[in-house]
């Protein structure tokens, strides 16, 4: 069936079987391999991508879901001779080892950032009406959607907190 | 045959003249993971678009095949073959090797109806998309003639046996100085099966040019993979070329090939067109190796003032009948506290599980949830700290075999680790911490794990440009190898890192052993030091000897390079003008590194201290970390900042293990129960709070030429112990039983009256 | 995944229709459940409905209370200022749900018809009664205890409803509005949604086929504090061994049944002025006793009771 997205800026018509994730899409139809699938189920995040700007797990959706729809991926956040913000901070901070979950963890950071940004509550909010200060412990909180097998979670914490400062 | 002598002379890597040794430069492939532009195995550009490939596997742990119907997934939308033991390609037979020099025996898929373990790949498709693969895999019905087998390891205790070929090491007498010593700890520790749990699946495109085979696939060990593949197929070695440059993550479990190699190439042989293939989530649990259970038992005498007269370390553990294994989880135990009367071994139940093999500190990574909580009874009994108690073992040599230790400063990371840590906050009194609903604790236990050298090579080229490449058939699973190779290379050759490349993961390339049992930066490293060293003998020649050169003449003795020059005192040229105009063409050099024989002759191992802190919710027995902090030696240290990731990784997979982690067998089933993420729980976020770590100034000049040793395990050994003795601090509840998870806190709370 | 059909929904009413007349055919929404169990053939749809883009997607005050939209995604909910301001307790059950992804894509009627994780549900391998009627319960002497039912189970199945949301809702004695096959609406209370297992395990709710949930009707927040707690192995992003919400006089309790657990013994407790231990434990002396459950029943016991007494202390809406 036909699908229309908007793929980093570029609208993408793929005409593809229904049962295609919009992972696979993005994987095997667009050779778009920054998202990863480590899991296919919505348990690791390593496939996360951002969806008219929400970071959604892009192995849990199908592509015929999505139409006319913008997507952002890792690779419309920035390139290895223009990295973004976020890029920029994992790799000074070394917040990755193996690289697979990475763009992922990227990915879901820029989300993140603007959920804190909107007040978006947390778990580890005192009041879950107050205003979000984003601590050490609200970022460890709302980036445990992204496994990191590697466990360089320190280092991705404090590259967040790099980027989140400078935003400040 | 090196010699430690010639290691301790001075050479460019010990005198770090341009810095690069130790400095925490960013990783060197890092760009192209933080911007996913770096292709693992199931993404790389294949000739021409390669077919899908999708595993069905066994539902049972034993048994046979009786009936397999295919015809529905044959005739299914897009399928283009379909396999079962009934038509699969002929492949060698299991464990035979026809190739000189191989690594690894044939290990064929889909070879009988024969049922090894539940999870086992029974039947093959490959399609054209993966939608159509998967589906058609689901319509293969099977029918099965199970056969009990052995699954439930507690309750096989009593069927282990010595491992093949191994003896229980007895010093003095460790029966009657333990009957005699007032002092006695007599406890038993047991840890579940873990798994890896690596973000990458494993994967494998393939595609084949004439009667060679090109693979690109997911593992750590370059040769044994391609030695795999070609005993498998029944072809020479040199008509497998194996490429691995990006790896999801190893931790061991990718040391050997899976199924996925395999069928991928008979795959794409039978189609005439790549086909790729990797494993799902949930077939990674059983369909790859795991850490086996551990049951130990620790007995312990001591005098009065805490020296340790009867010292006992027994260990049984579990492999599966066809791929046998030990996990010598007792070994560590052999070299770390002074004792005079020892007994250190391990026995071995035959199981009809899934393979178990190495799993990041294989060996310590469980045996030191043991010995580690069994010192911290102890002190608790004598009434000492356990630091205190550690300091009152401490060896002046190994305490097995008499032999000196080549650098030991375990003393000294226990004591700047408390310093650090504040140790000095812990209460010896356990359960007095109250944090509002919380119970706090704090804990300690040592790390050893031991140090490799093992045989490699590396190539290193310089071209008219300068760009110095240096290649090896190692890999990098995420520890680093990319970026500490480039530094390396770039000192010994006094070149900065820009004018450095480094290629590796490719079967075509001067071997290395690849990754594991943290071998891999001092074997890789040294091989590439060599190189390195040979490259600049005949860069040497090449200048002294060339009358246009500004080194015309020499004396190659007091040649120097740096700052990218080639130079004799103030005479000097560039690298590249060197080989642009005397070697335009490029210099090409090889260099390898053995371990010396005379390195065995020291006890030499990496050390470490680990401190912990926890709450523990005093309604639920949730556990939650609080602050952790480990102080390791562990030679010199080549990059600050990779080396630090791989000591905090391994301190956050102690976590794990101290809190959730547990591959749980159904015996009915024979089978893992949580098999997918949800149900396998890997420490997130959320979990690592405060976690740190530093290490101390060493150099061991008996490890190889650059007095480097491994950092990629050490930072696991014993990390789970602290944990489990900070909650004991916490509670005053002592557990045994790996992970702690809330029901078996609170089942010790209420045990206790909490 | 077996092949299906797609078709986005251009209204309830067309879909709600699509659904009841064709047996294969089920409704999509955040997709985060159904295509998880279509992944591993549990799930077999022939056709799917998207009703994700319908208009149920908004907040409105309603008669001191709120109607929250079917389709309004877990998140946003969370993130509504007048639902921070009323239901505290809700926001903290969504935002203890699964991740930051998920819960910018599970809807709010989704997450209360999700499915039970309990693992042999999930491994086709194994015998289940809720995948395969009649083929057995393997949980019933399985290894997991943690997620095991200890209130309302049958021989037939032991799973319990995994939402964190839906135990908050039934706390605050919410309703879900329907849109029936015949264009007709209905209300029926969250706590009446949900079935107990009995001998037909794979009817889990009393909704009829092609029945889609359109809103979410909260009543106005009750006297008192506000809790939710849940109990699990890992601090974040991991189903809850237990879960507990109070708000006011009423607790409910997840993870312990085939649906969330409206604790009406607890409540009469309190009422009768039972201390909050007096009344868990009237609750959890009801439930099923097994030589399995008592860590759990202990468990749960200790929760609810420490999560009334903190609610003593919990802001009022």
């Amino acid at each position: 069936m036909k699908t229309t997205i908007t793929v980093n800026g570029l609208a993408r018509t793929l005409d593809v079987d229904s049962r295609t994730t919009l992972l696979d899409a993005l994987r095997e139809h667009l050779g778009l391999i920054g998202s990863k699938k480590g899991c296919d189920h919505g348990q690791c995040g390593a496939c996360t991508v951002l969806v008219n700007g929400a970071r959604i797990n892009s192995c849990l959706s199908l592509l015929a879901m999505h139409d006319g729809d913008q997507v952002t991926t890792i690779e419309g956040l920035g390139s290895a001779d223009n990295l973004h913000p976020v890029q920029q901070a994992f790799l000074e901070n070394d917040a990755f080892q193996c690289g697979y979950c990475t763009p992922g963890q990227i990915c879901s950071t820029v989300g993140m950032l603007q959920e804190a940004a909107d007040g978006w509550p947390s778990q580890v909010m005192e009041d879950v009406a107050g205003l979000v200060d984003l601590t050490e412990a609200e970022i460890r909180e709302r980036m445990s959607g992204n496994i990191c097998r590697c466990s360089a979670y320190p280092q991705i914490v404090a590259a967040i907190r790099s980027v989140a400062g400078d935003a400040a | 045959m090196s010699s430690v002598k010639d290691w301790a002379a001075p050479n460019p890597i010990t005198e770090n003249r341009g810095g690069l040794i130790g400095k925490g430069v960013d990783r060197y492939e890092g760009r192209l993971k933080v911007t996913g532009s770096a292709p693992y195995a199931y993404e790389v550009d294949a000739p021409s678009r390669p077919a899908i490939g999708y595993m069905a596997t066994a539902a049972i742990a034993k048994g046979r095949i009786a009936r397999i119907d295919t015809r529905a997934a044959e005739a299914s939308p897009g399928v283009l073959l379909v396999w079962s033991h009934l038509n699969a390609p002929a492949q060698a037979p299991r464990g035979t090797r026809a190739n000189p020099r191989s690594q690894r025996p044939s290990n064929p898929v889909l070879a009988s109806d024969r049922i090894d373990n539940f999870g086992q790949t029974v039947a093959f498709v490959v399609a054209d998309t993966f939608e159509n693969a998967r589906a058609a895999a689901n319509l293969i019905e099977i029918e099965y003639a199970a056969e009990p087998g052995v699954v439930d390891f507690v309750a096989s205790l009593d069927q282990a046996d010595q491992p093949p070929g191994e003896e229980d090491v007895h010093i003095g007498d460790f029966p009657a100085a333990y009957a005699a010593a007032p002092v006695t700890v007599d406890e038993t520790y047991e840890s579940p099966v873990q798994n890896h749990v690596q973000m990458e699946p494993c994967a494998t495109t393939a595609w084949w040019d004439g009667d060679k085979v090109t693979v690109h696939t997911s593992i750590q060990m370059v040769k044994g993979g391609q030695h795999a593949l070609a005993e498998t197929l029944a072809i020479p070695s040199d008509h497998v070329h194996l490429l691995t440059r990006y790896i999801g993550g190893g931790f061991g479990g990718k040391g050997q090939s899976y199924d996925d190699l395999i069928l991928a190439a008979l795959g794409a042989r039978a189609l005439g067109r790549p086909v790729k293939l990797a494993y799902t989530r949930q077939q990674m649990f059983h369909g790859t190796i795991h850490r086996p259970a551990v049951s130990m038992r620790v007995r312990l005498g001591a005098q009065p003032d805490g020296r340790l007269t009867a010292f006992a370390v027994e260990a049984v553990t579990h492999c599966a009948r066809k791929a046998i294994f030990t996990e010598h989880a007792a070994n560590f135990s052999r070299n770390l506290y002074a004792a005079p009367n020892r007994l250190t071994g391990h026995r071995l139940v035959q199981m009809d599980l899934p393979g178990a093999g190495p799993m990041r500190a294989p060996g310590e990574a469980p045996g030191m949830l043991s010995l580690e909580c069994a010192m911290d009874e102890l002190a608790e009994k004598l009434g000492l700290d356990p630091i205190e108690l550690r300091i009152r073992n401490e060896p002046d040599v190994d305490p097995e075999t008499g032999k000196p230790f080549s650098v030991r400063q375990l003393v000294q990371c226990m004591r700047q680790g408390a310093a650090r840590f504040g140790w000095e906050r812990r209460n010896p009194k356990p359960g007095q911490v109250r944090d509002g609903r919380w119970l706090v604790g704090m804990g300690m236990a040592a790390a050893i794990r031991g140090n490799f050298l093992l045989p490699a090579k590396a190539g290193v080229r310089i071209d008219a440009d300068g760009i110095i490449t240096l290649r090896q058939g190692m890999t990098d699973i995420g520890t680093g190898t990319y970026t500490i190779l480039a530094q390396i290379t770039a000192e010994t050759m006094g070149v900065p890192m820009e004018q450095v490349k480094v290629e590796m993961g490719d079967s075509d390339f001067p071997p290395a052993p690849g990754s594991g049992g943290q071998f891999g930066a001092a074997t890789a490293g040294s091989a590439a030091y060599d190189a390195g060293m040979n490259l600049r003998k005949a860069l040497t020649d090449l200048a002294v000897g060339d009358p246009n050169s500004p080194l015309y003449g020499g004396p190659a003795e007091y040649v120097t390079f740096e700052n990218g020059n080639i130079a004799i005192e103030n005479r000097s040229e560039t690298l590249a003008a060197l080989v642009a105009r005397a070697a335009p063409q490029g210099v090409y050099v090889e260099g390898s590194i053995s371990p010396a024989a005379d390195a065995r002759d020291y006890s030499q191992h990496t050390y470490g201290a680990h401190f912990a802190e926890v709450g523990v919710d005093t309604v639920t027995g949730e556990v939650r970390m609080r602050k952790m902090f480990g102080v390791f030696a562990a030679g010199r240290i080549l990059n600050a900042k990779t080396a630090r990731s791989q000591v905090t990784g391994g301190m956050i997979w102690g976590v794990g293990t101290a809190l959730t982690e547990s591959n749980v067998v159904d015996p009915r089933y024979g089978s893992f129960i949580n098999q997918d993420m949800a149900g396998y729980l890997v420490p997130a976020h959320a979990d690592i709070v405060d976690l740190d770590a530093i290490f101390l100034d060493e150099a061991d000049d008996k490890a190889n030429p650059m007095g480097i040793k491994g950092v990629g395990e050490l930072g696991i050994c014993g990390a789970g112990a602290a944990v489990a003795n900070a909650i004991y601090n916490a509670t005053g509840v002592r557990l045994r039983d790996y992970p702690m998870t809330p029901e078996k806190v609170l089942e010790g709370m209420l045990a206790a009256g909490l | 995944m077996r092949p299906f059909t797609y078709e986005r929904a251009a209204d309830a009413l067309s879909a709600v229709k699509a659904v009841a007349e064709n047996p294969g055919a089920k409704f999509l929404a955040g997709g985060t459940n159904l295509l998880d169990l279509m992944k591993l053939d549990i799930e077999r749809p022939t056709h799917l409905v998207d009703v994700g883009r319908l208009p149920f997607a908004g907040v409105e005050d309603v008669n001191g209370g709120l109607r929250v939209g079917g389709a309004m995604v877990n998140s946003k909910l969370a993130a509504h200022p007048r639902v921070r301001e009323l239901y505290p307790v809700l926001v903290r059950a969504l935002v203890s749900g699964a991740s930051g992804q998920l819960r910018n894509k599970a809807t709010t009627a989704g997450n209360l018809l999700q499915r039970t994780r309990c693992a042999y549900f999930y491994d086709t391998t194994k015998p289940c009664n809720k995948r395969q009627p009649g083929s057995g319960c393997s949980a019933l002497e399985g290894v997991h205890g943690a997620h095991d039912a200890i209130f309302g189970a049958s021989k037939a199945c032991i799973a319990s409803h995994p939402s964190d949301m839906a135990v908050a809702l039934t706390a605050l004695g919410a309703s879900v509005e329907t849109l029936t096959p015949t264009g007709a609406s209905r209300t029926l209370a969250v706590q009446d949604l949900h079935r107990l297992p009995g001998d037909t395990p794979q009817v889990e709710t009393d909704l009829a086929p092609g029945e889609l949930i359109t809103a979410v009707l909260l009543p106005p927040p009750p006297e008192g504090g506000q809790v939710y707690r849940k109990v699990r192995g890992r601090a974040s992003y991991a189903h809850g061994i237990a879960s507990v919400a109070v708000a006011g006089g009423r607790v409910a309790l997840g993870a312990v049944a085939h649906k969330p657990w409206r604790a009406a013994h607890i409540e009469d407790a309190l009422a009768a002025g039972a201390s909050p231990a007096e009344a868990a434990e009237a609750e959890m002396a009801k439930a099923d006793r097994s030589d399995r459950n008592a860590l759990k029943i202990a468990l749960v016991g200790r929760l609810a009771a420490a999560a009334i007494e903190e609610s003593k202390t919990r802001r009022v809406a």
